[in-house]
């Protein structure tokens, strides 16, 4: 059985189909890119993975569990943590809390305990704040730590989300457009990081991806999804010469 | 200007970053400590209202400044901590039990008004705890055999370890003072921890709070039980200080005064509560002011003038009018809302922090330091 799997996964709005019986497997450990061009439905697949909507059809299996009925926030509780297309970090708290909320799915105290604060609850938080640290040696975000996520640019929000997810100790990180709004450098340093994941964290990545070079470097495989449909599925190559993938794309 | 070496982790948890907060809070503490037996106890009595107020403002400042839900009810949370106390009262329960009840059931109910409060954002949300406001009025005025209707409750004095805690005496004050300090720790030390942290995630973005395994429907439900406890203890201080409660006196004009707590002291910090509870306290003797002295003093400012004493007399007439004008009170908070949104949005502690940089940067404070910039990538694709 595979890791990840996905079984005629729809999300039809009215008429719409923006994902259109879609299934796909992901292996453990691999790197796997779904491209296609605009309104392909690739975030949307990653929006019904992650439970923001509700698939009109179909299954999703995790580990061999079926959690297409798993809430939202139950999701992330299983290892599976994600980033956005648009940025969603939380802007007016600092770097540091950011990447604390990350540890969410780990924190064990009670309520009563955290109001007055007591020794299991410090240690516990010296305990996050020690495996935050690790993430933002990882990552370089040293710079940043106390700073409001308000004031910071487009690339540095985009590296601290990529954090916020790894802080969570996933076991399947879903990337969506890592590398947009990136410059040259900042896409280098983030398919650096992106290996990363897999060779030394060993966590399986799903990422949405327009940036063509990017995938070629980091996946294993490619999907390409046109109009909600699987178009290809493949190597890098296989992909990008798949007659469907290249008529999708410049029209012919 | 200090500059801070982080050397554990711990240096980010505690609540004193560095030995200065200790020397001024110290400072602080032994100021309040004597101010009962210094001041005049008017301005004693009006201390207790700060606290009083300052405790709801604390309470206000978790749902509304850190889990980002709007409440114009806490008026009616108040008003449930004050009859619960005193309906117990009635039956000789002692006052550490009808206190800690009269928190416990208004937090209670604080979780069941959480719950249709789930699916509400903005607006909707204020309409809807304004709702529950009148809904807790008419019940108060309407079920008389518990809450004497329009008569109001008496409440008597605080009966603790055989002795009498009369409303005016420093026990009181010092009572009201515990209850402030100890919920402000109870709010640091959950706001340091995973709940409050859920509760800033969830008001900055619902769905990467989702996303990152919090429950959000949960922690709203927490946030406004803790809110409404909170309120509720301090609406049987409340109750003590007046000695007599009625529903008239928790109207939407009340909730609308802890919205200004909360709002002129700044909503990001625990600091607003305190200094808006003083700012409000405040309001009233100036109030008295307007109304007892302005118009002499503008009269005879127009005598000064050459005004003769007719016009003077006429000038003093008119501005006695205007200041007892009916619901002059209501257009003040108006137009000091308006003002601190468009010009202070941080509040007066925000600009007590800037001051404190003006400071700290000497001469090099740059204006721009504080300006507020456009952001122009927010998604608001996936509320």
């Amino acid at each position: 059985m595979s890791y990840f799997r996905a079984e005629n996964i729809s999300l039809h709005f009215g008429g719409l189909k923006a994902v259109d019986a879609v299934s796909f497997a992901v292996e453990k450990g691999e790197i796997l890119s779904i491209i296609g061009p605009n309104g392909a439905g690739k975030s949307s697949i990653f929006n019904l993975i992650s439970r923001i909507y509700t698939p009109t059809s179909g299954r999703i299996f995790f580990e061999d569990q079926d959690i297409t009925e798993v809430p939202a926030y139950g999701i992330a509780r299983l290892g599976i943590a994600r980033t956005f297309q648009n940025i969603e970090l939380f802007e007016n708290a600092t770097v540091l809390n950011n990447l604390l909320v990350g540890r969410h799915r780990h924190s064990t105290t009670q309520l009563w305990q955290e109001l007055l604060f007591l020794p299991g609850v410090r240690a516990n938080e010296k305990a996050h704040r020690r495996r935050v640290e690790q993430v933002i040696e990882l990552l370089d975000l040293e710079p940043y730590r106390d700073k409001l996520i308000s004031g910071l640019p487009y690339g540095v929000r985009k590296v601290i989300e990529l954090a916020r997810a790894l802080c969570s100790e996933p076991k399947l990180i879903l990337l969506d457009e890592p590398s947009s709004g990136l410059n040259v450098e900042e896409t280098d340093d983030m398919s650096f990081w992106i290996r990363d994941l897999k060779s030394e964290l060993g966590i399986t990545v799903v990422m949405v991806e327009h940036d063509m070079t990017l995938v070629n470097r980091v996946s294993d495989r490619v999907i390409a999804l046109n109009y909600g449909r699987v178009l290809a599925m493949g190597s890098p190559a296989e992909v990008q010469g798949h007659p469907d993938v290249v008529a999708a794309y410049l029209g012919a | 200007m200090r500059f801070l070496f982080k050397t554990d982790y711990e240096d980010d948890i505690r609540l004193f970053p560095h030995s200065g907060y200790v020397w001024s809070y110290g400072a602080l503490f032994v100021l309040l400590a004597i101010a009962p037996y210094v001041l005049s106890s008017y301005l004693v009595s009006q201390l207790v209202f700060v606290c009083i107020y300052a405790t709801v403002g604390v309470g206000l400042l978790i749902l509304t400044g850190f889990t980002g839900q709007a409440s114009l009810g806490h008026a009616a949370f108040l008003a449930i901590g004050a009859y619960t106390a005193a309906y117990l009262q009635q039956f000789n329960v002692p006052f550490p039990v009808y206190f800690l009840a009269a928190g416990l059931l208004t937090g209670v109910i604080g979780a069941i008004v959480g719950f249709p409060a789930l699916r509400l954002q903005g607006i909707y949300l204020v309409i809807a705890t304004i709702s529950f406001a009148f809904i807790v009025e008419e019940i108060l005025a309407r079920w008389e055999s518990v809450t004497h209707g329009n008569e109001g409750m008496r409440i008597k004095t605080i009966q603790l370890l055989g002795t009498q805690i009369s409303r005016d005496s420093p026990t009181f004050y010092f009572l009201c003072l515990a209850v402030l300090v100890l919920t402000i720790v109870g709010s640091l030390n959950l706001l340091r921890s995973p709940t409050g942290r859920a509760f800033i995630a969830i008001r900055d973005s619902e769905t990467a709070a989702r996303s990152m395994g919090i429950n959000v429907a949960l922690y709203k439900v927490k946030s406004f039980a803790i809110s409404a406890a909170i309120t509720g203890f301090a609406g049987v201080l409340f109750a003590h200080k007046l000695s007599f409660i009625s529903p008239e006196m928790f109207t939407l004009q009340l909730s609308i005064e802890f919205i200004i707590v909360i709002l002129i002291g700044g909503t990001f910090s625990l600091h607003g509560a305190v200094l808006g509870a003083i700012f409000i306290v405040m309001i009233d003797p100036f109030l008295t002011y307007l109304k007892d002295d302005m118009p002499g003093v503008i009269a005879g400012v127009a005598a000064a003038l050459g005004a003769g004493s007719e016009r003077a007399g006429h000038i003093r007439d008119g501005v006695a009018a205007f200041a007892s004008a009916n619901g002059l009170k209501g257009a003040i908070y108006g137009v000091i809302i308006v003002l601190f949104v468009l010009f202070e949005p941080l509040g007066l502690y925000g600009r007590w922090l800037k001051i404190k940089l003006f400071f700290q940067l000497f001469p090099l404070y740059k204006r721009a330091t504080f300006k507020r910039q456009k952001i122009y990538v927010k998604s608001e694709r996936n509320r």
